[in-house]
């Protein structure tokens, strides 16, 4: 149960995604932005921070990264990929997911705790939580407005391709709980395939009760469990 | 080969949110530009380029912003390519 963890220069989520998937029971591995190969990981894991100093758009040079070529073929053959905050962006910029991340509408950093509504359950990211499922767990960005077009966002509905949506604590998806603007209170999307998914908050910043949420550690645990399936099956 | 000042302009998409420019907008009305009626904010990216025409410094330009300097889902972008160093600085 091999999880690589994609290290851009800047990357600076990569070691609490490593602890995220020591404590789901996986066994994580870095792998540096140079590499060419995964080294036969069975799920990838492109982490938050400030890939190549996010210059030109966020996720634009990293999508160039020599790594992210077999990050792509291991997507298209099926392979499960999490992009965490960055990474979410790297994915968009990658063509991986969808969409593209926009500056924030209050054109502030944000950086607090939030909440988020689980959309559907049986993903093999969401298998360990309950749909409608009220998550906290912090969010820290600047771009993080999740913008598509119409039509892609209307494929995102009416396929469940929804993971995540920004809400308040009863579980409503307000303009208030939203953070930074994204469409639909679109906190994390799925791939039409459904085996690459990019979200916003940072399910590996709330792993653990002395980080003030433990919300973020089933997220890991339905990862490595679906490896697991896939490994015995 | 001459060399040519490649000059690009990516800008955000027509209707999509801009709150960089909403927030420029509002600075300008408060300052009692009230003629102001939109802004929107885009970068000017500058390439000195080596190719033996305009039209081929232009094609290049082109071919760079679809791979990396603009973002189709979200920006557009306009080229212009003038002979010598540094047109539009």
């Amino acid at each position: 149960m091999k999880v690589a963890i994609i290290t851009f220069p800047g990357s600076n989520c990569d070691q609490d995604c490593h602890r995220s998937v020591e404590l789901a029971c996986g066994s994580p591995r870095y792998v540096w932005h140079r590499e060419t190969s995964l080294g036969g990981a069975d799920a990838v894991i492109v982490p938050g921070g400030f890939a190549h100093g996010d210059y030109l758009r966020p996720g634009a040079i990293a999508r160039f990264s020599p790594v992210m070529d077999a990050v792509t073929r291991f997507g298209r053959d099926g392979g499960l990929i999490v992009g965490i905050c960055n990474g979410f962006q790297v994915l968009c910029e990658a063509g991986l997911l969808p969409g593209a991340l926009l500056r924030n509408r209050s054109l502030r950093f944000q950086s607090h705790h939030c909440r988020m509504r689980v959309e559907r359950t049986g993903t093999p990211f969401t298998s360990t939580f309950r749909e409608g499922q009220v998550l906290g767990m912090p969010l820290s960005h600047a771009d993080g407005n999740y913008y598509a077009n119409p039509e892609t966002l209307a494929d995102l509905e009416a396929e469940g391709r929804v993971l995540f949506r920004y809400c308040d604590a009863r579980g409503n998806a307000t303009a208030e709980a939203n953070p930074n603007g994204s469409l639909h209170n679109i906190a994390g999307i799925v791939n039409a395939r459904g085996n690459v998914l990019g979200m916003m908050p940072h399910p590996d910043r709330a792993i653990e009760a002395v980080l003030g949420s433990v919300d973020g550690l089933p997220l890991f645990e339905s990862l490595v469990g679906a490896i697991a399936r896939k490994e015995v099956a | 080969m001459t060399r040519f000042t490649v000059e690009v302009l990516v800008t955000p998409r027509p209707g999509l949110l801009d709150p960089q420019g909403k927030a420029i907008h509002h600075a300008l009305s408060s300052l009692g530009y009230d003629a102001v009626e939109d802004v929107r904010v885009g970068k000017a990216i500058y390439l000195e380029v080596a190719a033996a025409t305009p039209e081929d410094a232009r094609e290049r330009a082109e071919e760079m912003c679809r791979k990396l300097l603009a973002n189709p889902v979200t920006e557009d972008f306009r080229i212009t390519a003038a002979e010598g160093d540094g047109a539009g600085r």
